[in-house]
């Protein structure tokens, strides 16, 4: 394990009852890069990622999150979930509370900053993410790509320092997915640790540092994008690509 | 507007249409004239007994001589100002809740949270007041104190029971259970008797409870588990994500519940819940077999009031009237809330 690692997996594994759906996953990922993963569905792609603040138990292994050990313990998780910010494919907003109140919650309650700062802070973001003229509505009344930038800026609102996006535009329509990615884009300008699964293959191509292909639980190749696009190593990343391409 | 076009398009647009509408009018044409005499042109309402009630309309002269029981139960005259102040207080609670703009908001509330206090202050005595025995009250105080009381107080208890019933610590889920499902499965009346034949059984000498506090306990118990019960079925009906992006900004158990789960779970039970405190509230008659005399208690003592015979309907009518103010103004609450509470763009209330 390196210095600079802010994730780090040894030999996770996971079972859904009888089922595996990780298998001896291991995995380091570096301050300030980029993972994208993809792979078939049902690949375990999304439950690694949720393994990394929590909202997945892992029964084997080890992972390692800003140095501190994922485990029972629920300090260490209410420590990792601090640091770490999450996206996912349905927004997943608070439906009851306005836009501003969606990014300043967190910030108020956990960390407990006044409410003046908070609402400072959540504004900040929220003009990053362009949608400042739409703070006082409520999630219902945005379209799709308004309330998945409205939900990257409540992540952000909590200065994480690194971000999971589980198919942060899947849910979208077409001419909403690229307000999205934009937004991705910039942030990963910015030298934002990013874990990103997801199926945009253009996406993965301008952002990623490594492409890491996951099939059956396993992780089957991780590779910066040039060599993953055109000399993968296993049948089934090229059975994948041929596919999705 | 009911005008002549409006007429025309409502109620006779079509052949079947018109013919509804004229079966309808002549309906009502042919009952409400009757059913005005009876309740107001034919009706007496003051006399000093039955012969002073003309036989054609109703006789009102009995609500109007036993109004001071309906209102108070037997409720010392001379401490009976102490129970006005709580009924004039009330509105303004009331007020303090449904205006959201009111000027001194915060006083407003303040008073209001302490209301609760105050009325067991003023009508059981204390410091400076006498006490009054509480098998002294009765008609509709004690059908408020009951009925207002077990749902208000009830309601934080359901919310402990659902989040119990759900937690993931097995002792505190199997508590809940056994608590709802044992509570649930009897009816109000058994657990009214069990308040106030068995406690006193299982409490040491000397110590004495008395009967509407017991009955209260035993209300309250009753409406916890049925609330509860409703409150789970909102909790369940929420969305995994709403717990997931909770956990994932990092709020704790109670941070998760406090503001992101219950708003709303809570939101969408209102109905369910309302509607149940409607039924509590109705059910709190049941007290007479324990021998209180709420409002329906003492109708029926009036009724056996020999210089009163057979007045049945004036006095059920009189009773359903109180109750229904009362349950309608709980319906028009929920809605009220209902529409305060929404945030989409869509869903319509009536």
């Amino acid at each position: 394990m390196n210095k600079d690692s802010i994730i780090y997996f040894e030999n996770v594994s996971k079972w859904f009852g009888d089922f595996q759906v990780l298998n001896n996953i291991n995995l380091e990922v570096n301050k300030g890069e980029k993972i994208v993963v993809c792979g078939p569905s049902g690949s375990g792609k999304s439950t690694m990622i949720r393994c990394i603040n929590r909202l997945e138990e892992h029964q084997e292994g080890k992972i390692i999150v800003d140095g501190t050990e994922l485990t029972g313990n629920v300090k260490n998780i209410d420590t990792v979930r601090r640091e770490v910010g999450m996206v996912f494919q349905q927004f997943n907003l608070f439906p009851h509370l306005s836009i501003l109140d969606n990014c300043t919650l967190a910030p108020i309650w956990v960390r407990k900053m006044s409410k003046a700062d908070a609402t400072e802070l959540a504004m900040q973001y929220l003009r990053r993410v362009q949608i400042e003229d739409q703070v006082h509505k409520f999630p219902n009344q945005l379209s799709g790509g308004q309330q998945q930038r409205a939900a990257i800026a409540r992540a952000l609102c909590m200065q994480p320092r690194l971000m999971l996006f589980d198919e942060p535009t899947s849910a979208l329509d077409p001419e909403m997915i690229k307000e999205v990615l934009d937004v991705m884009i910039g942030l990963a300008q910015d030298g934002m640790t990013m874990l990103v699964v997801t199926h945009e293959m253009g996406f993965a191509k301008e952002v990623a540092d490594r492409i890491v292909f996951m099939d059956e639980g396993q992780i089957v190749e991780a590779k910066a994008p040039t060599e993953f696009f055109e000399n993968p190593d296993s049948e089934r990343t090229k059975l994948f690509l041929s596919q999705i391409l | 507007m009911l005008t002549l076009s409006w007429i025309r398009q409502n109620l006779f647009s079509s052949w079947t249409n018109s013919i509804i509408s004229i079966v309808i009018i002549y309906f009502l044409a042919s009952i409400i004239p009757p059913l005005l005499d009876w309740f107001i042109f034919e009706a007496t309402f003051i006399a000093d007994d039955r012969t002073g009630c003309t036989t054609d309309g109703a006789c009102w002269a009995i609500i109007g001589a036993r109004f001071y029981q309906f209102l108070y139960g037997f409720y010392p005259t001379e401490e009976v100002w102490r129970v006005n102040l709580v009924y004039a207080m009330l509105p303004f609670v009331i007020i303090s809740l449904l205006w959201d703009g009111i000027p001194y908001k915060k006083q407003f509330l303040t008073f209001a949270a302490t209301y609760p206090f105050l009325v067991f202050f003023l009508l059981y005595g204390g410091p400076g007041l006498t006490s009054v025995a509480s098998n002294k009250w009765g008609g509709l105080l004690l059908t408020l104190f009951l009925g207002l009381g077990g749902i208000i107080i009830a309601f934080p208890l359901s919310i402990f029971l659902a989040l119990g019933r759900r937690s993931k610590m097995p002792a505190i889920s199997a508590i809940c259970i056994m608590f709802i499902e044992f509570i649930r499965g009897v009816p109000l009346i058994t657990l009214l008797f069990f308040g106030s034949m068995m406690l006193p059984l299982f409490l040491p000498e000397g110590l004495n409870i008395d009967t509407v506090l017991r009955a209260l306990v035993a209300v309250i118990v009753f409406q916890a588990a049925y609330g509860a019960e409703v409150i789970r079925g909102g909790l369940q009906a929420m969305p995994k994500g709403q717990y997931e992006a909770a956990q994932a900004l990092g709020l704790s158990y109670w941070q998760m519940n406090i503001q992101i789960i219950l708003p709303q779970a809570l939101k969408i039970t209102i109905p369910a819940l309302v509607n149940t405190a409607i039924g509590l509230f109705k059910d709190t008659s049941l007290v007479i077999v324990i021998g209180l005399l709420d409002l329906l208690g003492i109708g029926r003592a009036a009724l056996a009031d020999t210089k009163w015979m057979a007045l049945h309907v004036e006095v059920y009518v009189f009773i359903a009237a109180v109750f229904f103010i009362f349950c309608f103004g709980f319906s028009r609450y929920s809605l009220y809330l209902e529409k305060k509470l929404n945030t989409d763009n869509d869903s319509e209330n009536r």
